[in-house]
């Protein structure tokens, strides 16, 4: 019923191409220099902010714009919902490279990363009480799982090319694959409900350093729900950007019906954070808390504007709308994340933070990355659904 | 009241967050273990002379720490200050203060460590261990008091912060800071017994303390407590105001209600599982 993904096709290096390349060259030497002078000389952070926009933007945020699989995978395998099945491979794709680029970000990140490999196996050690390392597992088991669920992409191309090494490994595992692969998927839905749950659950323990506003017992619900929506728009932009830059047919009315259950997760979202906020008497606090009123605002608006808009069948047909209230939907809960792990953070009176030059040029290179492995892939791998529309023409 | 909504709401979350989750079970404040031992530092009595944070660099093998100028001045705790006298004046009004590690009955770097590194070891003195440790710094996100820090200017950098030097204990020795303070404004000794004295300053001198020993219940407790003048509240000594409530117990609260014997991460796999097997069945949209 859905249409054979192929590849697009076309020459790997162009000059966006070229300019990328030189984006993530930037950010390697950056990172060396991180790891032979000390995470000080080149980043912002302080005793007093040990986290900055490698955690609270590479990992915090960029694990739920890796939510696109996970969103597609809860609609088209939970609910069968079957007709959304073409954007689920690009939709794990982006999943895969987001998560993979955080475990990038983390080792950079973390002061003694030569002790990384003891997380999964020292299970001795391990204080099942910190929500963060759930979170450091369960990313860590996701990783693969990705790839695993990405994997029949590279086995379709290896089965139809040259006898070898390859064809022999695909031809023997893709059997034993199609076995256990909804067992697979089923881990991968498991996994970011636990981790991404986890993540809003790492901040409880801020306490009084984050704010009221934002620091509630229910974090843990409203990271879910984020990444959730968050996943949905992702994949609205994913796919019309790719549509643009490949030349192929665009899934809007596909991406139009998407659009409701976008609309209904974001007003969930606004309902469970003015219920909490009222329930626990701290609903004067959206006005009287000063620039942070500000962003708590912003933030609202952002959930409610996307979430409005889409009620609008007909408004929602439009590709380029539906483009908009995607990048809506993913600013707004990236703002949320962001704010709860940096801007609502405060660890007292003589401290600040603000990312260093390096520090960012590392978060760019690493963002280059993801943009570059993704263009190799789609255009050498079927990822993509849909004839091409003259895309190898050129 | 207030309690009674606290704890209704914890529930609500852990149920809400997780459909299967078991109840939380409402755990109480630490006691602090038979052996505990602890400091005591009045800021009225100290003279600010900072021999304490010479001592403790001796002790300790850490580096001085010039910044303005040739001698010794650190302005805070760090990767090498493990100890730090700072003074608190407004107008007339001076007061110092002592920082280090307060060695919580329930800490939150304890609590946040994903690998243990931080541990309440013997006589309940938090003690680092860096051969598991990956350098996360959830530690210092999780501690209400800033005090693990961070060797940032180095490639192998180490947390450090006070363990009560623990290694003179062991050999029947003091903390430093505390056998050389001149005035005894830091003093040294159980637990209970150092809980039992701030309580009698408090009740001999009322005039002269301000009426809390900081640290009894602060945070769930500190093994380290504080008393400061009647005109210097402990929040402009940089002590923060924590409630009773100790720093883990939320997040240990919502996560065990939703993990508790793992039951309701296997529950959800099998559901997911089971559900997108009936939909194979059902012909549904897979390849």
């Amino acid at each position: 019923m859905s249409e054979r993904a192929v590849p697009v096709g076309g020459p790997i290096v162009t000059p966006a191409f070229r300019w990328l390349l030189l984006v993530c060259g930037v950010g390697v030497i950056m990172a060396a220099w991180r790891f032979l002078a000390g995470l000080g000389p080149v980043t912002g952070l302080s005793d007093g902010y040990p986290w900055g926009i490698w955690i609270a933007f590479d990992v915090v945020v960029g694990t739920a714009l890796g939510c696109g699989g996970y969103a597609m995978a809860i609609l088209v395998y939970i609910f069968n919902k079957g007709k959304y099945h073409p954007l689920v491979r690009p939709a794990v794709l982006t999943s895969a490279l987001g998560y993979s680029l955080a475990a990038v970000a983390i080792v950079i990140d973390v002061g003694r990363y030569w002790n990384i490999w003891k997380l999964p196996f020292a299970w001795r050690w391990w204080n099942l009480s910190s929500a963060l390392l759930e979170v450091a597992l369960c990313v860590m088991a996701y990783v693969i799982v990705l790839w695993i669920e990405m994997s029949p992409v590279f086995f379709e191309k290896w089965k139809e090319g040259k006898p070898g090494l390859l064809r022999n490994l695909a031809l023997s595992v893709s059997p034993i694959l199609d076995k256990a692969l909804l067992w697979i998927i089923a881990l991968g839905l498991l996994l970011p409900t636990m981790h991404q749950s986890s993540l809003g659950s790492v901040m409880l323990l801020a306490h009084h350093k984050l704010h009221p506003l934002w620091h509630t017992p229910l974090l843990p619900l409203l990271f879910l729900v984020s990444c959730i929506a968050m996943g949905y728009g992702v994949v609205v932009l994913e796919s019309t950007l790719s549509s643009r830059a490949f030349r192929r047919r665009d899934e809007t009315p596909m991406l139009a019906s998407l659009g409701g259950v976008t609309s209904g997760l974001l007003f969930a979202y606004v309902a469970i954070r003015l219920v909490d906020l009222a329930w626990r008497g701290r609903l004067g606090l959206i006005i009287s808390s000063g620039w942070l009123s500000f962003f708590f605002l912003l933030e609202m608006a952002l959930f409610l504007l996307p979430a409005a808009m889409l009620l609008s069948t007909r408004w929602r047909s439009n590709t380029g709308n539906l483009f908009r209230v995607g990048m809506l939907v993913v600013l707004a809960g990236s703002l949320y994340r962001f704010t709860t792990y940096l801007i609502a953070f405060s660890p007292g009176p003589g401290w600040s933070y603000f990312p260093a030059v390096p520090e960012m040029l590392v978060t760019f290179g690493i963002v280059a990355f993801e943009v570059m492995v993704y263009i190799v892939l789609v255009k050498r791998f079927p990822i993509l659904a849909g004839a091409p529309q003259g895309a190898t023409a050129h | 009241m207030a309690v009674d909504r606290r704890a209704l709401l914890k529930g609500l979350t852990a149920a809400a967050a997780a459909t299967a989750a078991a109840p939380a079970v409402a755990s109480r404040r630490r006691e602090a273990p038979p052996d505990a031992v602890g400091m005591l530092y009045d800021a009225t009595l100290c003279i600010g002379c900072k021999t304490c944070v010479v001592a403790c660099r001796k002790a300790n093998n850490l580096e001085y720490e010039p910044h303005s100028s040739l001698w010794d001045d650190p302005v805070d705790l760090s990767g090498r200050t493990k100890n730090i006298i700072k003074v608190y004046h407004e107008g007339e009004r001076i007061s110092y203060m002592k920082q280090q590690c307060m060695h919580c009955l329930d800490p939150g770097c304890v609590g946040a460590c994903m690998m243990s590194s931080f541990q309440k070891r013997e006589h309940g003195i938090v003690t680092w261990k860096g051969e598991r440790c990956i350098g996360c710094r959830y530690c210092a996100v999780a501690c209400p008091y800033n005090i693990p820090k961070f060797e940032w200017d180095k490639a192998f950098p180490l947390v450090v912060k006070c363990e009560m030097c623990s290694h003179r204990i062991a050999e029947g020795g003091i903390p430093a800071c505390c056998e050389v303070c001149p005035r005894k404004a830091v003093i040294y000794g159980r637990y209970t017994e150092l809980l039992d004295e701030a309580k009698r300053r408090l009740a001999a001198q009322p005039e002269r303390y301000y009426p809390k020993v900081y640290g009894e219940k602060d945070g769930g407790g500190t093994q380290v407590l504080y008393l400061t003048a009647r005109e210097v509240p402990f929040d402009r000594l940089g002590l923060p105001d924590l409630g009773e409530e100790p720093v883990p117990e939320l997040v240990r609260t919502v996560q065990h209600g939703i993990y508790k014997g793992f039951i309701a991460p296997v529950a959800l796999y099998v559901v997911l599982g089971a559900v997108m097997l009936r939909n194979r069945k059902k012909g549904g949209g897979h390849e």
